[in-house]
């Protein structure tokens, strides 16, 4: 009965998880949080294509904001200046944006470590330079990108617009989360632990990297379309090399390794920097260095991040809470009991 | 390009290489000693430029006083990040430790720029001699330049001769080519990778406190910096100091006398590219040997 219960945990979370969204961006709802939590839900889908690369394969990326630029720069450029379709722009977009990330995968991932960071941060770098020099616009960039629209049914509100992203959302997070589980999965967790012993039970090393490389640029690019064509005005400073390492924040906080904590981490990142520091004025400026401090706290005291870290930490207490008085109890002897020897802890 | 407007070109390469070669320095040292690559290395030469303006014209102390305090503080900051960030994290993987000299970068940058520190606007430190230009045959020169070309060459003597003449500079070179034989006969890596974190800190600051008031410096000067940094360490390979400080002078000439060319895409708009073309072509033709020391 426990274990069916169990097992049946994640479904009641999923719901729950489920119908906050649906209810959030009512009116009626107390605290309406339609656009941040399209941004979020934007986010979260570059992160989670984030997730899948650093966590679960093991390799960095540190210019993952100029395929979330590629996104919006393209699909608003086509639907705005050549009058395409912004379905068929957004497609192109994530398209392009995949050959490219395919083209360059290649090569850049036969670098490791910290080369491969270098290598990232340098094609991120690169594609912002691009952006603001030939992007219309130049570096204030440009609006009047077009809503996305079905037939005569425009996205033409926030209220509209936060179900269409987080309808991509939840789709790329049940699609990551389908991948993690599958073969393709359990290759990169191998890559993760050892290449040599990953190509040495038939695992194609660089094919995989390249694949789950691509796939991160193409979430990357949808979720750049959408931004564009909800907010309408873009400027490359929304991709420049601080955007890719808030996005490693996010990735951070969620736990590298999770596919659900991507939401977690999008949502406090953005939280933190649209909600809290334009509320409170005089903040303005102190969400950079307070990522900073969270990336190094984190990697030092919880390297699988924050989110898996308060997910283990929940679980040990579900567990154990009943033996909790008695663990403290042995805790506070062993100390009493070291005291009474004379032993010096080592 | 006229020879004239050439040589003008030449000098300030010349001098911005030189800031380039000591932040390539800087890294090279790290890297050696820890195996880390330090994203935060260009932060030093920005905290080193703003420390020297808010010592020399805000506090009023005279130049050369707030130029070593300046340098003393950063290095004392660099000191202050390996022992609370990295030695805390020292068996951590290589995606963490990149991980965290990233968010100590943006830590550093971040304080710089918010309104107790400096706030978005770029500052001018006095400079050392005065403001008046130099004509050396039909160029006009800044005398700071010339303060950053003669600091750059004193500074890589220096290190040179710090690196082979005295005992902790061979032991740092020890560390660098075997960390595990170089414990075994006592010294104490440790302290060697504390070294090289504040020399590599003291380089950037010096960088920063002499080219601040040629240049002028803001909060978020240090990136950029520090990028054409890695490329100048790439060419040395993040190993050799004399091909880092060649690579690192040849950056600066190649990107100034790009912008006299000012023609196609070579112009002023796309220094900043063609340094990080030149970076990622040395990685990728390096890559077999590189992966090989990450593995």
């Amino acid at each position: 009965m426990v274990s069916r219960l169990k097992s049946k945990w994640p479904y009641a979370v999923m719901a729950a998880l489920l119908l906050l969204l649906i209810l959030l961006p009512f009116d009626w709802f107390p605290g309406q949080y339609t656009t941040l939590m399209i941004f979020i839900g934007v986010s979260t889908m570059v992160t989670v294509g984030l997730c899948l690369l650093m966590g679960y394969t093991g390799q960095v990326s540190l210019g993952q904001a100029a395929f979330y630029g590629c996104g919006a720069y393209i699909s608003g450029v086509l639907s705005t200046y050549h009058s395409v379709n912004p379905w068929l722009a957004m497609l192109i977009a994530a398209a392009v944006t995949g050959l490219f990330a395919y083209i360059i995968g290649y090569p850049i991932f036969r670098l490791r470590g910290n080369y491969l960071a270098l290598a990232t941060l340098a094609i991120g770098v690169i594609v912002w330079i691009i952006f603001s020099r030939e992007g219309p616009g130049g570096p204030d960039g440009f609006s009047g990108i077009p809503f996305l629209s079905i037939g005569g049914f425009a996205f033409d509100t926030s209220f509209k617009r936060y179900f269409l992203v987080w309808a991509f959302c939840l789709a790329t997070l049940f699609i990551s989360q389908n991948i993690v589980r599958s073969r393709t999965g359990r290759a990169l967790r191998a890559i993760h632990g050892s290449e040599a012993a990953a190509e040495s039970i038939g695992i194609n090393v660089a094919q995989f990297k390249v694949k789950i490389f691509v796939l991160s640029a193409v979430y990357a690019s949808l979720a750049g379309s959408l931004f564009a064509h909800h907010l309408r005005h873009i400027s490359p400073q929304s991709f420049d090399a601080i955007a890719s390492v808030k996005l490693v924040v996010m990735a951070v906080i969620g736990g590298l390794a999770s596919v659900w904590g991507a939401i977690f981490g999008a949502g406090t990142t953005r939280w933190l920097s649209d909600e809290i520091l334009v509320s409170y004025p005089q903040l303005a400026g102190w969400d950079i260095p307070i990522y900073g401090l969270v990336l190094v706290l984190v990697m030092i005291f919880m390297p699988q991040g924050l989110f898996v870290a308060l997910k283990s930490g929940f679980e040990w207490l579900r567990y154990n809470w009943r033996e909790l008085p008695s663990i403290t109890r042995d805790i506070y002897e062993r100390r009493i009991l070291r005291l009474r020897s004379g032993r010096v802890e080592p | 390009m006229s020879a004239d407007q050439f040589l003008q070109y030449l000098i300030s390469g010349l001098s911005q290489g030189s800031v380039y070669a000591l932040v390539g320095l800087g890294f090279t040292i790290i890297y050696a000693v820890t195996r880390i690559i330090n994203f935060a290395q260009g932060e030093f030469v920005m905290l080193g430029g703003m420390l020297s303006f808010t010592l020399a014209v805000s506090a009023g102390l005279p130049v050369a006083v707030a130029a070593i305090l300046s340098i003393i503080i950063t290095a004392i900051t660099g000191a202050i990040m390996y022992l609370l960030a990295i030695r805390t994290a020292r068996k951590a993987s290589v995606i963490s430790l990149i991980i965290i000299t990233i968010g100590a970068a943006i830590f550093i940058r971040g304080i710089a720029g918010t309104k107790v520190m400096w706030g978005v606007d770029a500052v001018r430190p006095l400079p050392f001699t005065g403001d008046e230009s130099l004509r050396l045959w039909g160029a006009y020169i800044h005398p700071q330049v010339l303060w950053v070309i003669g600091t750059a060459v004193l500074v890589t003597i220096l290190l040179h001769l710090f690196l082979t003449r005295t005992m902790v500079g061979k032991a740092l070179k020890a560390c660098a080519i075997n960390p595990q034989a170089a414990g075994l006969v006592g010294v104490n890596i440790k302290t060697m990778a504390l070294i090289a974190f504040i020399l590599a800190a003291a380089l950037g600051g010096i960088s920063g406190v002499v080219m601040a008031p040629w240049t002028m410096m803001s909060y978020h000067a240090g990136f950029i910096i520090g990028l054409k940094g890695f490329v100048a360490a790439s060419i040395g390979g993040f190993k050799s100091p004399i091909a880092t400080v060649i690579g690192g002078i040849i950056i600066g000439v190649v990107e100034n006398l790009v912008v006299g060319i000012n023609y196609g895409p070579f112009t002023s708009e796309y220094m900043d590219v063609w340094g990080l073309v030149v970076l990622l072509a040395i990685l990728l033709i390096r890559s077999g040997r590189l992966a090989a020391e990450e593995a």
